[in-house]
C-alpha cells in the first residue's frame, strides 16, 4: 500500500534527465557496508576507488567533484546544479546534448547529481564500453565549453525544476524555509536548486568561473562498481584521466554556525496543503564534525526512536495514543560539515497540531529522561548491521554510499568500518549523545497547515469532474 | 505459538521439485541468466533466477485480477485498504508483535493493489528465510484486522487521499482516468473516496481475502540465494495454505474514450502540470515493439527523445516531458506528461501535439531507429543488477505471457523491427485529434493539444 505519496498507473518509465538529490525525510540506514573496494591514486592525484560486482557484465562509472551548493559564493545559489546540467552541454569533441546520446546509444543510462557537498557524475553501461564512457568524462572534466546559446535555455530549465520540485509543493517550500531557519550563517541554509531571483541571474561566465575554480582531477574521485577488476581498471583510468594536468581548488571555507540561543518555529499555511504535517530538526554532529564519536550512537538512537512501525514514535504517538497517522525520525551523518537530527508526525483527522507536538514532546523527553534500553539497543544494532547486506545487492548502491563518504572527506576505512562502530554503540552513549543533541535552542520545529475554513478534509468530496473548466 | 513451521518445513523437505523448463540468456558474455521452472510438489508454480552472490532472497509475487477493479461499488479502496492491513498482525500476532518480528529480522514484507492485480513482494536474508516465510504464510492465510490496526491503517489512507487531493500529478491523474473511462471500474480511484474508505468494515477486507487469494491466480518470481531444490518445499509453506480457487468479478473490456479536448483544474501554483493520453497498443499486440521503439524515439528515451529534444533543449519550457505505453488488462493508453510554467505551458503542448503530427505523418529515419535499437538491446542487461529487478521481472513475464525464455529472445524482437514497421505503427497509432489532455494549474490563454 502507498499513502501520502502520488501513485502512478503502471510504472511510468520517467528517466528524469539530471537529478538533484535533495534531502529525503527518511533515516538513511542502508548507507554504509563492508563492500570491499580497493582503492588507488593517479599520478595527477585523481583517486581511484573499485567495488567488484561481477552479477552482469555491466559497470557503474562515477566521476565525483568536490564541490556542491555550500561552495558557492553568496549570491549566486544554483550555481553548482546549474554547472551539473551545463556539463551536458559538450565540448570541442562533443557537440551539445550529444553525451547522453552518446551514452544511450551505447546501451548505456547516465545522469548527475549535486547536494550541498558534492556534484557526481554516472553511468551505467556494458562493460566493454567502459573506455568509451571514461574518455568522455575525461573530456569533460577539461574542455567544456558554453555559450549562452545552451546555457541560457537550460536556465529556464532549472528554472522550472525549481517550480516543480519547490514552488509548486508547500511541504517543499517549508522545508527550505526550515533549513534556513535552522542554519542561521552556514552555507548548509541555502537550498541546492538556488533561489529564484539569484538563478535568474546567473550568467554563463558564473558556469564557467565555478567549473575552472573546481573541476580538475585532483579535486574528483573516480568510483567504479561492476564487471571489472583493478588490474584491468588502473591502467584505463592512467589512460583516460591520468593525463590530465591538475590545478590547486581553493580551500573549501565553510562559515561556522554561532551559538544558538532560542528555537525557532516556522508556519507555512497554504491552500495548497491537503494533509497537514509538522516536522523538527535540530543541528547535529556529523561524521566529520566536533563531537564526530556521537554520530554512530545517533544512528542507533534515530533507528530506535523513530525507524519503522515498532520504534517508540510510531508505537506511541500512532499506535498508542492515535494522535498521528504516521510518525518517524531521520538523521543522516554523512556531510562535511553539520548535520540534521530530525522528527516528523502527521496528524489524524481532528487532532490539532498542538496537542501532537505536546505529545511527540513528551516522548522525546521520556526517552531522554529513562534512556533507551540494552534491548533495545541489541535490536537497533542488529537492524543497522542487516542493512550493510541489503546495501550490497546494488550495483549503483555501493558506488553512491563510497562517493559520497570520500567526496565529503571521509576515509574508505571509515566506511569499511562502519559495522564496528555501530557493534561497539553503547546504550550510555546512545543516551548521551541524544541528551546532547536534542536541544530545543538549537531547533526548528515546522508547521503545514490548511487554511482554516478551507474545504474539510476528510468530507465528502464533489466528483473531480465538477472542478473542471474547460477552456 | 501454536503451529511449528519447522516440523512442516522438514516435512516438505522431502518434496519432489519438477524442473519443467529451463532457459539460459546470454548477454555478450560467458555469463547467463537462467530462468527455471520450480513446481513444488503441491503443485505451486514460480520462476527462479538463481543468485548467491549475497545471502538474501526476493520474492515477489501477484494475485491476477485480484485489484481495485474488482472493489464492489461502494466499497472502493477495499483491495488498496487489504494491501495496507495484510500485514499488520496475523495468526497469533498482533501487529506490534508481527511487524516487530519483521523489523528485527530484517524482513521486509509489502503489499500493494494495482488496478488489475494485487501483489505482494518479500525480501529476507538467508538467515532468517523460515521465519519470513511463516509471516508471509500467515499475512495470506490468517490476516488479522484487529480494530487498532484498521483504524490506524484507514488514518493513513484518508491522509493519502487528503494529500492527492492538492498534489498537481494525483488530480491530474485522477481527472484523466475519470474522463477516459467513463463507467467503467477503471474510472475509479484504487484508493476509493473518503466515503467509501471511512465505509469499509472489518467483513469486506475478510470477503476480499477469501475471493481474491488463491492458487489459481498465483503468480510467483523468485531470485536470489536459494536453490530449486530448497525452493518447492518454501513455496508449499508460503502458499500451500491458501485455497485452490478465486471468486473474482469479470472486468469487462473497454474502450477509453478521447475526445480530443483540454480540461483545466485551477489550482494556485505557478507552474501547470499537464497529462495527456491517447489509445495505446496491447501488450500482445504484434506491432508492440514496433511501438515500443516508436515511442522511445517521440518521448520515451529521455535525453534522446524528440520531445526532450523539442520541449527542454530547444526552448527550456520544461524540466522534464515524457511518453509511455502503459497497458491494463482491459485497455491500452499511450500516455505523457510535462510541466510549465503557467505562461508558457499553452506552448509546450503546442509543441508537443506538433511532434505527434510530425511522427504520425512523417515517421522516423534509419538512423533514428539504429540508435533506439542499440539503446533498447544495450540496456537490457542493466535490469539484472538487483535481485528485486530480477523477481520482479519473473512475475512481469509470466503475468504478461512472455515465456520462460523471454529474456533470451527479448532483444531479438527489438532487432527484428524495421523501419517501415515503425512507421507504419507511427501512421495507424498516433491519434493528435482524439487526445484527452488534464491540466492543473493557472495556465494563461487558450490551451488546445
Amino acid at each position: 500500500m502507498k499513502f501520502l505519496s502520488q501513485r502512478f498507473w503502471h510504472h511510468v518509465p520517467v528517466v528524469l534527465p539530471v537529478l538533484m538529490m535533495v534531502l529525503v525525510l527518511l533515516a538513511a540506514s542502508a548507507r554504509a557496508a563492508v563492500f570491499n573496494p580497493e582503492t588507488t591514486t593517479l599520478s595527477n592525484g585523481m583517486q581511484v576507488v573499485l567495488v567488484e560486482n561481477h552479477r552482469a557484465p555491466v559497470v557503474t562509472h562515477m566521476v565525483w567533484y568536490k564541490a556542491g551548493a555550500a561552495d558557492e559564493v553568496p549570491g549566486t545559489s544554483g550555481i553548482a546544479h546549474f554547472l551539473e546540467h551545463l556539463m551536458f552541454k559538450g565540448t570541442k569533441d562533443i557537440g551539445p546534448g550529444e553525451f547522453s546520446k552518446i551514452v544511450a546509444r551505447n546501451g548505456g543510462q547516465d545522469n548527475a547529481f549535486t547536494t550541498w557537498d558534492y556534484t557526481a557524475y554516472f553511468q551505467n553501461i556494458a562493460r566493454d564500453r567502459l573506455g568509451m564512457v571514461m574518455e568522455m568524462e575525461a573530456d569533460r572534466m577539461q574542455n567544456l565549453q558554453l555559450t549562452d546559446k545552451v546555457v541560457l535555455p537550460e536556465r529556464d530549465v532549472i528554472i522550472e525544476e525549481r517550480r516543480m520540485r519547490t514552488d509548486n509543493n508547500p511541504s517543499a517550500l517549508l522545508g527550505e524555509q526550515m533549513r534556513n531557519a535552522l542554519f542561521m550563517q552556514h552555507p548548509y541554509g541555502r537550498p541546492i536548486i538556488g533561489w529564484l531571483h539569484e538563478m535568474q541571474q546567473l550568467t554563463t561566465q558564473d558556469a564557467m568561473a565555478w567549473y575552472k575554480k573546481w573541476y580538475t582531477p585532483n579535486n574528483a574521485i573516480l568510483v567504479v562498481a561492476g564487471d571489472i577488476t583493478m588490474a584491468e581498471l588502473k591502467p584505463m583510468a592512467e589512460k583516460y584521466y591520468g593525463g590530465i594536468k591538475g590545478h590547486d581548488v581553493p580551500k573549501r571555507v565553510r562559515v561556522k554556525e554561532p551559538t544558538q540561543h532560542a528555537p525557532r518555529k516556522v508556519t507555512l499555511t497554504d491552500a495548497r496543503v491537503g494533509q497537514s504535517s509538522m516536522s523538527r530538526y535540530y543541528l547535529a554532529p556529523s561524521y566529520n564534525t566536533e563531537h564526530a564519536d556521537e554520530a554512530a550512537p545517533l544512528e542507533v538512537f534515530s533507528e530506535i526512536l523513530g525507524s519503522g512501525t515498532t520504534s517508540r514514535l510510531y508505537k506511541t504517538l500512532v499506535v498508542d495514543q492515535k494522535l498521528a497517522t504516521t510518525a518517524g525520525s531521520f538523521y543522516d551523518p554523512v556531510a562535511m560539515d553539520l548535520s540534521t537530527f530530525g522528527f516528523y508526525a502527521v496528524p489524524r483527522d481532528g487532532v490539532e497540531m498542538a496537542d501532537l507536538e505536546a505529545a511527540l514532546d513528551d516522548e522525546i523527553a521520556k526517552t531522554l529522561k529513562e534512556g533507551i534500553t540494552q534491548k533495545e539497543l541489541d535490536e537497533a544494532r542488529q537492524r543497522l548491521l542487516d542493512s550493510a547486506v541489503f546495501a550490497r545487492d546494488s550495483l549503483s548502491g555501493a558506488a553512491r554510499t563510497l562517493g559520497e563518504a570520500l567526496a565529503v572527506g571521509l576515509s574508505v576505512d571509515q566506511v569499511e568500518n562502519w559495522p564496528d562502530r555501530i557493534n561497539a554503540v553503547t546504550v550510555e552513549q546512545v543516551n548521551d549523545a541524544a541528551r546532547a543533541v536534542l536541544d530545543d535552542k538549537r531547533s526548528v520545529t515546522g508547521w503545514l497547515l490548511r487554511p482554516k475554513g478551507a474545504k474539510g478534509p476528510g468530507m465528502p468530496t464533489a466528483p473531480v469532474t465538477g472542478e473542471m473548466e474547460t477552456h | 505459538m501454536a503451529f511449528s513451521l519447522k516440523t512442516k518445513s522438514r516435512q516438505f523437505a522431502a518434496g519432489l521439485i519438477a524442473l519443467v523448463g529451463v532457459a539460459g540468456f546470454g548477454i555478450g558474455t560467458a555469463q547467463a541468466v537462467e530462468v527455471q521452472e520450480v513446481i513444488s510438489k503441491g503443485g505451486i508454480k514460480a520462476w527462479l533466477i538463481e543468485d548467491h552472490l549475497n545471502p538474501l532472497l526476493t520474492v515477489d509475487f501477484s494475485f491476477k485480477g485480484a485489484g481495485a477493479a474488482t472493489d464492489p461499488d461502494g466499497k472502493l479502496g477495499r483491495a488498496n485498504m487489504v494491501s495496507g492491513l495484510i500485514d499488520e498482525g496475523a495468526g497469533d500476532m498482533d501487529s506490534q508483535t508481527f511487524r516487530g518480528q519483521m523489523e528485527n529480522k530484517s524482513i521486509s514484507l509489502s503489499y500493494d493493489a494495482g488496478r488489475d492485480d494485487f501483489t505482494g513482494s518479500l525480501v529476507t536474508l538467508t538467515r532468517e528465510r523460515e521465519t519470513a516465510v511463516k509471516l508471509l504464510k500467515l499475512s495470506l492465510t490468517k490476516p488479522r484486522f484487529d480494530d487498532e490496526a484498521v483504524e490506524r491503517i484507514r488514518s493513513q489512507i484518508v491522509a493519502g487521499l487528503k494529500q492527492e487531493e492538492t498534489d498537481p500529478g494525483s488530480m491530474a491523474q485522477r481527472a484523466f482516468f475519470k474522463s477516459v473511462f467513463g463507467d467503467h471500474p477503471y474510472a475509479r480511484p484504487v484508493e476509493g473516496t473518503f466515503d467509501t474508505v471511512n465505509g469499509l468494515k472489518v467483513a469486506d477486507l475478510r470477503d476480499f481475502v477469501k475471493q481474491s487469494l488463491a492458487r489459481d491466480n498465483l503468480i510467483i518470481g523468485v531470485a536470489g540465494d536459494i536453490t530449486a531444490k530448497e525452493l518447492g518445499p518454501l513455496l508449499d509453506d508460503a502458499f500451500g495454505g491458501l485455497p485452490e480457487h478465486s471468486k473474482l468479478p469479470k472486468i469487462p473490456a473497454v474502450t477509453p474514450k478521447f475526445g480530443g479536448d483540454v480540461k483545466v483544474i485551477a489550482q494556485d501554483n505557478p507552474q501547470s502540470q499537464a497529462m495527456w493520453g491517447q489509445k495505446g497498443i496491447a501488450r500482445k499486440d504484434k506491432d508492440f515493439y514496433a511501438a515500443y521503439v516508436m515511442n522511445y524515439i517521440l518521448g520515451g528515451g529521455g535525453f534522446s527523445s524528440r520531445l526532450t529534444e523539442e520541449v527542454r533543449e530547444k526552448r527550456g519550457l520544461a524540466y522534464g516531458v515524457y511518453s509511455y505505453l502503459a497497458n491494463l488488462d482491459q485497455a491500452n493508453i499511450m500516455m505523457g506528461g510535462v510541466a510549465t510554467r503557467n505562461d508558457a505551458i499553452g506552448k509546450s503542448l503546442s509543441v508537443i501535439r506538433g511532434e505527434w503530427q510530425k511522427m504520425q505523418q512523417k515517421g522516423i529515419s534509419q538512423t533514428e531507429l539504429d540508435n533506439a535499437k542499440s539503446y533498447l538491446t544495450g540496456a537490457f542487461p542493466l535490469r539484472f543488477t538487483s535481485l528485486g529487478n530480477l523477481s520482479g521481472m519473473l512475475v512481469g513475464m509470466q503475468s504478461e505471457d512472455l515465456g520462460i525464455d523471454f529474456l533470451d529472445k527479448r532483444n531479438d524482437y527489438v532487432n527484428a523491427i524495421t523501419l517501415d514497421d515503425v512507421n507504419r505503427v507511427a501512421g495507424e497509432l498516433l491519434d493528435p485529434d482524439h487526445v484527452t489532455a488534464i491540466v492543473v494549474g493557472k495556465p494563461e490563454g487558450k490551451l488546445t493539444f
